[in-house]
């Protein structure tokens, strides 16, 4: 289970408190309903689904109620970093990040059990 | 004339606990969700009579009137003593002049006042969070998660706390509280 | 049958740390046998010289104990204190002896000793490796008439108890400094260092006692103390700490993200009478801030020709038998290893007085300490020595020896075979902490290496044999652990500690006899019957991934999950497919450690807590009145109040016709609500909802429906304005939580500058709604300060008053058609008033009604159920409502998805009504709709029935409906396909009651 640090609460939570709520930094067009259709689809339908470090949103649903953001590696499931809403994109120390990919070679991937026997 | 309604508590008739868990309703209180931006905090605590807490985690209390921060912008305010002022603590709260939202939520939530040297252990039976005094000291509050439900916990001395829950789950929570208490003492 | 008085022929008098005195009885297969108190039931059994415990799951070969630990693969038996407390699969190895325990054999018939599916062991050639995946694949219908009953009837050991479980369980959430799993030398070292920091240390053992493998290693001395009396003080000085926990009998079965351990305590497993306020297993579920691995390492077996015979086990089985129990597994007991501390297993008995046969080892060299004690002791040792093979059917009665290399064998008689290939380090925590092991081709042994968690192996379990290092080892990593670096503290406590003989070594893979060159059967994996033959046969059969050869094979895949076939298996993958271990990989471990009961994991959750059961306020006064309930998401709804005698068709009926013709009350409480408070409150709803709330009133409300981005329809309900800067949202009953989430989402993060708070409401109020009418007269009595006229308080009216003296909020609004209030109290007011507006309705001639009823209501005025006539695919438009989409607001959610290609178009599925040509057919919900019943299958279908009821206010039945271009279908004649029956429908408007509407505001 994991330990979420909430940006609000300033201190590592489990993770029964609180609930995903998606990729983040997808702001809703101001002009929502002049966009095309193409525009919308790419704003509401469609996402990276990145592997890897992700930004995503969590809710401290059961805790302080926020949305906050975070940086997630979906390989290790190591949380980079999490800040408040509103902010924009926060860049992810060099250190963090070449601890996170340290980290995620320690990860039982599909690669590295079964993939040589394909 | 008719005739004026009369009160019916939630958890009327619950029983648990053990020699080291003492567990019981609270009795009635006012209450209110109380929501307000960071320059409003101190118009609010004054026309409330009680410092609202900034810090996460934290309480105060003063003049019979206890505020648990619970979020950024939200406090759970609650009078205890008089069952019926909720409506008065939205009016105080409407004379500070300052912007805010203050809504009765006196029955919505009900209590169980939970104590005795197994009180902490009885709440980790379903609740996630560190209750150690260094984690958690006297005072400390937290809106969190106890088993199934979602309560608010209060730690008022040591080895006492208080849980709010909505009202529908206060049944389930006395129960595994009753079950936390008798494990407890084990 | 008469019980033995004594503990058993096969004690040694003097050996082993048992009470004489203390004796428990209990009965295996229906005899009744004497143990001593402490003793497993595996050490209970052969003390008693019974060796034959079970037949194994595909051969149904005879099997004894091979372990004297968690690991035992083989000694599965079926434990009770009665029908409602027995478990089957129970290992007895790890099984303390209780009185009155009921102990059964398993996966044999009719009896243990005469085993009818012992004729699959002649039949094996045909269950050899991958056979269900070639047998069982055609005909497809043979699968489900012939294989699987099959199957299921021979798959699986043990027999599931039918009846409930009668004990309890328990669950705590606990945090520490440091939590150390395991505690033998290294463990309890640790323990004590990280303990003298004043750090909150738990230290978790699996044993009822601590002390690992000092339980049987008697030579080691560590302290000046004799191994165990040492590890028994430490336990005692830890458990005085008042920063330590011991927890025994307790496993580590589950090291999770973020130092999240899980734990099975035992509590009441070995007890006789335990008191009923004991839960019988407790689960502790631990955030470590860091963990020190303990666990230690775990005996191989070798690998030869019938090596599954009871009788032959582990050496330091045998050793812990005889120095922790003071049984002797055999009188006549020979010694095959690849390694020096079996020896010792020969060293300990010899002692105690019992004929070692010999030594047989199958190397070449031996350590020169442990041949000079043998010589010493009288002891033959066979070096470069194999056992080619054993005989003896239930149990070895002798064994087949021969120089290696040599064709020449003689034949040596025992009664017991101990045998040892090396230690397999226990690294099963670590790999489930997501660590990577690297694999050390010196010792043959995979060990910890990169480390993913706050963690550290110490001890065996890290490779680490020699006591002296050990100890220093532990030291430091739990000083370390506890966040005090350096020697200062370390240098207090330090101790030295010896062991004799070496630990490292032996050997992995098929041994002599057993090579690819022969068809014999060595097992690898005793639990699912896996030979070195099949693991070789799935390498010639393509598998060369670990993976694969493990699933073809299923070797390691047992309950015992591999813990002494892994490495085997892997040598003999790896020798066949010609490449080294490393390159053939190692299949991960994963939780649980040891299997963990149901019981344990459910805990508390079952019965009443095993999901709360929300009730609302007036729920006792319901059910005094006789109402049936239903689950509505948590919530118990009122479903029906039938009278004597009704079912719930009449009493449905009844409530129908009352309500229209006279009145009726419902508790309507379990809707959401949200109180929506800010200057900007109105503004925000706008963007909310696809209605205008800026030109809403204060003191009137409105239904409003909410669509997601994409334009379908989301949740509905009717928001009250109470004041400029206050509304009074309610919600769907199990939507309340997901709008209010769905809410909060946008407030916080895509509109955060509005000046606008939400509150939860939903259980501040206790809602009485009162409908037909009759509900002006029935509440009138009880409304003050507030004129309910239908000209001053008209339809879509709201406002605050006082009901019976307490400060209320009055609805003016209608879900059946009718005039209708909703009455919302303070919840602890709630009985008070429903108790006089419900004595009131009565003398009036209403009635009480349900879900069910309003249900109905609402279909016969073709309002809109969100989530029965809707599907998450349904405009506003599609259902109808498409006068509820502001055409003015330059944005809301859902103005942009609401204008996509598709949901603009012509022909989308439209809410329609229903009518039957027979008015007595009430149609199924879900059935599909055809133009054609004629047409060939698969037919075009329309749409399909969302709703559909008896009207009794009506005579007939009536439905609702989803129907592609179901608006410009008005009149026409449609078709429900049934099973038995094709029903004829006419499409007709949605409104079935009152379509001008003139009752609503009477």
């Amino acid at each position: 289970m994991l330990l979420i640090h909430c940006p609000y609460c300033e201190e590592e939570r489990s993770e029964l408190e609180f609930r995903w709520a998606g990729e983040a930094h997808i702001a809703r067009p101001e002009n929502i309903a002049a966009i095309s259709d193409e525009e919308f689809a790419e704003y509401f339908f469609l996402r990276n689904n990145e592997k890897g470090v992700t930004y995503e949103r969590w809710r401290h649903i059961h805790g302080c109620g926020r949305f906050f953001n975070a940086a997630r590696d979906t390989v290790s499931d190591k949380f980079l970093m999490t800040y408040k809403a509103g902010l924009p994109k926060q860049p992810i120390p060099a250190a963090t990040k070449a601890e996170a990919i340290a980290e995620e070679k320690t990860v039982e991937t599909w690669e590295q059990t079964e993939g040589d026997a394909r | 004339m008719v005739e004026v309604a009369t009160r019916t508590l939630p958890l009327s008739g619950v029983h648990g606990g053990s020699s080291k868990v003492r567990l019981e309703p609270a009795a009635p209180a006012a209450r209110i969700n109380l929501r307000v931006r960071a320059e409003d905090v101190a118009a609010l605590s004054a026309a409330l009579g009680v410092d609202l807490p900034v810090r996460p985690k934290t309480s105060a209390s003063a003049n019979g009137r206890t505020a648990l921060w619970i979020g950024p912008d939200e406090w759970l305010v609650i009078a205890e003593g008089n069952t019926d002022i909720g409506s008065m603590l939205v009016a105080a709260a409407a004379k500070s002049g300052a912007l805010h939202s203050a809504t009765d939520v006196s029955h919505r939530n009900t209590a169980i006042l939970v104590s005795g040297a197994g009180a902490a252990a009885a709440i980790n039976t379903g609740c996630p969070q560190d209750l150690s005094l260094q984690a958690f000291p006297v005072g400390a509050c937290s809106r969190t998660i106890f088993g199934k439900v979602e309560i608010v916990l209060l730690r008022t001395a040591e080895d006492a706390f208080r849980v709010e829950v909505w009202r529908s789950f206060s049944d389930y929570a006395f129960g595994m509280l009753a079950e936390g208490a008798r494990d407890a003492a084990l | 049958m008469s019980a033995s008085s004594n503990s058993g022929a096969f004690r040694i008098k003097g050996a082993g740390r048992l009470t004489p005195a203390r004796t428990a009885r209990f009965t295996f297969d229906g005899k009744t046998y004497t143990a001593l108190e402490g003793d497993t039931v595996a050490s209970a059994l052969l003390a008693h010289g019974v060796h034959l415990l079970g037949r194994s799951f595909k051969y149904h070969r005879p099997r004894g104990i091979l372990s004297a630990g968690p690991e035992e693969p083989n000694a599965l038996l079926d434990v009770s204190r009665d029908a409602s407390r027995r478990q089957p699969n129970v290992r007895a190895t790890v099984q303390e002896v209780f009185d009155g325990a009921k102990i059964a054999s398993q996966n044999r018939w009719p009896s243990l000793k005469h085993d009818i599916g012992a004729f699959n062991d002649l039949l094996s050639p045909f269950f050899a490796a991958g056979f269900y995946y070639k047998t069982f694949m055609w005909p497809k219908e043979a699968w489900h008439k012939l294989y699987e009953p099959i199957i299921r009837r021979a798959a699986g050991l043990g027999e599931a108890p039918k009846e409930g479980d009668t004990d309890h369980y328990a669950s705590r959430y606990e945090h520490c400094d440091v939590l150390i799993a395991g505690a033998g030398v290294a463990g309890l070292t640790a323990a004590l260092s990280a303990a003298a920091t004043g750090a909150k240390v738990i230290l978790v053992d699996e044993q009822p006692e601590v002390g690992g493998a000092l339980h049987f290693d008697s030579s080691t001395e560590i302290d000046g103390k004799n191994g165990f009396d040492w590890a028994q003080g430490v336990a005692a000085k830890l458990k005085a700490m008042p920063n330590v926990t011991v927890l025994n009998r307790t496993t580590v079965f589950g090291y999770y993200n973020h130092g999240f351990l899980g734990l099975a305590e035992r509590v009441t497993d070995h007890l006789a009478l335990p008191s009923k306020e004991l839960p019988r297993e407790r689960l502790w579920q631990v955030r470590a801030k860091k963990v020190i691995l303990a666990t230690g390492s775990i005996e191989r077996h070798m690998v030869f020709a019938n090596n599954d015979r009871p009788g032959i086990m582990l050496a330091s089985a045998a050793r812990t038998f005889l120095n922790h129990h003071g049984v002797a597994v055999g009188r006549a007991v020979a010694v095959y290893t690849a390694h020096d501390s079996a020896y010792e297993a020969a060293f300990d008995l010899k002692r105690a007085g019992i004929d070692v046969v010999a030594i047989i080892d199958n190397r070449q060299v031996s350590g020169e300490a442990v041949l000079a004690e043998a010589r010493s002791l009288g002891i033959e040792v066979l070096l470069s020595h194999s056992v080619l093979d054993t005989a003896g059917r239930h149990r070895v009665s002798s064994i087949t020896v021969a120089r290696n290399g040599e064709k020449n064998s003689r034949k040596l008689k025992v009664d017991a075979l101990l045998v040892s290939a090396g230690w397999t380090p226990s690294v099963h925590l670590f790999s489930q902490s997501r660590g990577k092991l690297r694999f050390d081709a010196e010792s043959d042994r995979f060990l910890p290496d990169i480390y993913a968690q706050d963690c550290i192996s110490v001890g065996a379990c890290n490779g680490t044999d020699d006591l002296s290092t050990l100890i220093g080892e532990a030291l430091s990593a739990g000083a370390e652990m506890a966040g005090h670096k350096g020697a200062a503290s370390i240098d207090a406590i330090a101790f030295a500690g010896s062991n004799l003989y070496e630990w490292t070594g032996g050997m992995i893979g098929a041994a002599e006899g057993a090579g690819p060159d022969t068809a014999v059967k060595a097992f690898v994996d005793f639990q699912h019957d896996v030979t070195a033959k099949d693991i070789r046969l799935a390498v010639r059969e393509g598998m060369h991934s670990i993976e694969h050869i493990k699933r073809f094979t299923t070797n390691g895949m047992a309950s015992d999950q591999g813990k002494l076939s892994n490495m085997h298996g892997l040598a003999i993958a790896s020798e066949m497919l010609g490449r080294p271990i490393p390159q053939v990989g190692l299949t991960t471990f994963r939780a649980p450690y040891t299997p963990v009961t149901y019981g344990t994991l459910v805990a508390h959750s079952r019965g009443e807590l095993f999901d709360p059961a929300r009730k609302t306020p007036m729920h006792h006064l319901e059910a005094a009145e006789g109402a049936e309930f239903e689950d509505v998401g948590n919530w118990k709804r009122a479903w029906y109040f039938p009278k004597r005698g009704e079912d719930m068709h009449a009493a449905v009926n009844r409530e129908c016709k009352t309500v229209r013709d006279v009145g009726g009350v419902f508790d309507a409480s379990t809707l959401g609500k949200i109180e929506v408070v800010g200057p900007d409150a109105a503004q925000f709803l706008n963007l909310l909802y696809t209605n205008a709330w800026d030109t809403l009133k204060p003191g009137k409300s409105r239904y409003g429906i909410m669509t997601r981005e994409d334009g379908f329809i989301y949740d509905d309900g009717v928001v009250g304005r109470l004041a400029e800067d206050r509304f009074h949202v309610t919600t769907t009953t199990g939507g309340a939580p997901r709008v209010l989430q769905h809410m909060e989402d946008y407030l916080q993060t895509e509109f955060p500058d509005l000046k606008v708070w939400l509150t939860s409401t939903t259980e501040q109020w206790a809602v009485i709604a009162v409908q037909g009418p009759k509900a002006r007269d029935i509440i009138a009595p009880f409304v003050e300060g507030l004129d309910i006229s239908n000209e001053a308080f008209a339809h879509m009216s709201v406002a605050e008053c006082t009901v019976m003296g307490v400060a209320a909020r009055l609805f003016r609004v209608s879900f059946t058609g009718e005039v209708g209030f909703e009455v919302n109290v303070p919840a602890d007011f709630g009985p008070a008033v429903w108790s006089a507006i419900w004595e009131r309705a009565q003398s009036l001639g209403a009635c009480l009604y349900g879900t069910e009823t309003m249900h109905v209501l609402r279909a016969e005025k073709g309002y809109l159920i969100v989530g029965q006539d809707t599907d998450g695919t349904v405009t506003p438009d599609d259902a109808g409502y498409g006068w509820a989409v502001s055409k003015k607001k330059t944005d809301f959610v859902g103005i942009r998805g609401l204008k996509r290609p598709d949901l603009v178009r012509t022909g989308r599925k439209q809410l329609v009504g229903l009518l039957t040509k027979d008015p007595n057919e009430v149609l199924e919900e879900g059935g599909q709709i055809v133009a054609d019943p004629n047409q060939p299958k698969p037919m075009t279908m329309l749409g399909h029935v969302t709703s559909s009821y008896w009207s009794e206010n009506l005579g007939r039945s009536i439905a609702i409906a989803l129907v592609a271009g179901g608006r410009d279908k008005m009149g026409q004649r449609l078709y429900v396909p049934m099973k038995d029956k094709v029903i004829e429908v006419e499409v007709t408007d949605v409104v079935f009651v009152d379509k001008e509407g003139g009752r609503i505001n009477g």
